[in-house]
This record gives structure tokens, sequence and C-alpha cells, in this order.
């Protein structure tokens, strides 16, 4: 199981701001290790993020994401209270769902 | 006993034509169950296959996405972009980056009131074009690009 997401979520006039830190290698399946091994790609590839019940976004991503991915994005109509779920899966089968309440 | 052994062969059949006519390029994954990858975007070697596989034909260039990222990167592991798109009734934000192995980082979706804007860190192997494709409602795809120079590669070695 992977470390828990920091999730920072804030209204900002009518528009909620909301950030997400992944803790996540995303190796890119390029990279070699000290003996010259290749080390196997393991990366999210699917991010899903709700909001007050709500699907506000669904995300694919690929190995190239940067390591420990960080990702901002602004939901319209929420308000503050408003539960937030963000999930992802990575390309082995793991996940993790977080949530936080909008401050 | 045999009555369910066919409804077990039938279930099969089923699903092999789904899979074929999803080979076939009749029904696109995200048609399909939309939590579905793209593989073939992803795994697509430079923008030209990405784009296709994403389904975008005739992609105008559009002022109306901006990307924010910086003119030269110190590290290619890490290079913050930020994309936004004020053309009306746009559902869908991807990035790309011309000289990656994979072109193709992220394709995000946006519904129930998300704003089309993004921001998100990527890895550039060299100093490339970073472009940000736009998809509205109508299905119109637009793209948008910006050079960024890489100082140090971040794709491995």
């Amino acid at each position: 199981m992977a470390d828990p997401m920091k999730i920072r979520a804030q209204m900002k006039g009518d528009v909620a701001d909301i950030r997400v830190l992944m803790s996540h290698a995303m190796e890119t399946g390029q990279r070699k290790d000290g003996a010259g091994n290749t080390v196997p790609a393991h990366f999210i590839q699917s991010i899903t993020v709700d909001v007050g019940g709500k699907r506000v976004l669904q995300g694919q991503t690929g190995p190239a994401v940067s390591r420990n991915p960080v990702f901002g994005f602004k939901v319209k109509g929420a308000k503050a209270g408003d539960k937030v779920v963000i999930n992802w899966v990575d390309n082995k089968g793991d996940k993790r769902t977080d949530e936080a309440t909008i401050g | 006993m045999d009555a369910l052994r066919r409804t077990l062969l039938k279930g099969a059949g089923a699903t092999g034509a789904i899979a074929a006519a999803m080979a076939a390029g009749v029904l696109r994954p995200s048609q399909v169950l939309a939590a579905d990858i793209n593989r073939a975007a992803f795994e697509a070697k430079d923008i030209a296959g990405a784009l296709k596989a994403a389904g975008a034909t005739n992609v105008a260039d559009s002022t109306a996405i901006a990307i924010k990222a910086p003119d030269i990167a110190e590290n290619g592991a890490v290079v913050p972009i930020e994309i936004s798109s004020s053309l009306p009734n746009t559902v869908s934000l991807s990035v790309l980056v011309d000289k990656n192995p994979f072109p193709l980082t992220s394709s995000f979706e946006f519904a129930n009131g998300a704003v089309p804007e993004m921001s998100l860190r990527v890895k550039m192997g060299q100093t490339a074009m970073v472009e940000a494709l736009a998809r509205t409602a109508d299905g119109k795809h637009f793209i948008a690009k910006k050079e960024v120079k890489v100082t140090v590669g971040g794709c491995g070695g």
C-alpha cells in the first residue's frame, strides 16, 4: 500500500482550488539500476476526482509524469464542506483512495 | 448443466466480439468504459501517432489554449506545466512532449463544474515542444505549443 496522498482543497471565490500530491515512484521503464538492469515501469495510470459525490475529473497518466506527482485543478459550483475523494490506480494494480474536505 | 455451459460460451463469444471491435477501432476504449486506459495513445512514439490514437484528427492551432511552463528547465525530471483552455465547452485537456520516447504524458477529462485548467509536473528527456491538446464537447480538437529548453534530461539513463 502506497503512502497517503496529501490533498489541499480551499474555496477561492466561487471556485474550489484543489491540489494533490501523490507518493509514487513513477518509474519510466527506461532507467537502469546500479547493476545495469532495467528498472521495470511502474507508474500511476488512472486518476479520478469526485467532489460532493460527483465525478469532476478523470485522468489518464503515463510514465512521463514526474515522480511523486502533483496535480492542481479547479472546480466551479463546489462549496466549503464538500467532500473531495481522489483515487489512483497504477500499472501494477496498486491503488489508493484518500479524501479531504473543502475548507 | 449443459444450459449453463451454453450461456458461458455465449458470454465468452460476446466478449470476444467487443475485443475485436475495439481492435478494429470501431469502439474506442473510452466509449466502452470511461475508466479504461487508451494504451495506444500512451504507447505512440511520436506526436502524430499519439494524436491519431487519441482520435484527434483535423487538429487546429488555437490561441485560446494557454501553456505556462518555464522557458528553461534546469531539471528535466520535474518540469512544472500549467495548461488552461478558454474554448467554450472544453471537455478534455492532454499534455504532450514531442521529443519524449512516448510523447503523451497525461490526459484529463472535466465534468460537473471542473474548470478546464490543470497544473502538473512532467519529465522531459531534452529540449522539446510542450503541446497542449484540447477537445471540445462537439469533438473538435485544438492544440497550442510552447518550447521548453532542458539543461539536464529527466528520463533516466
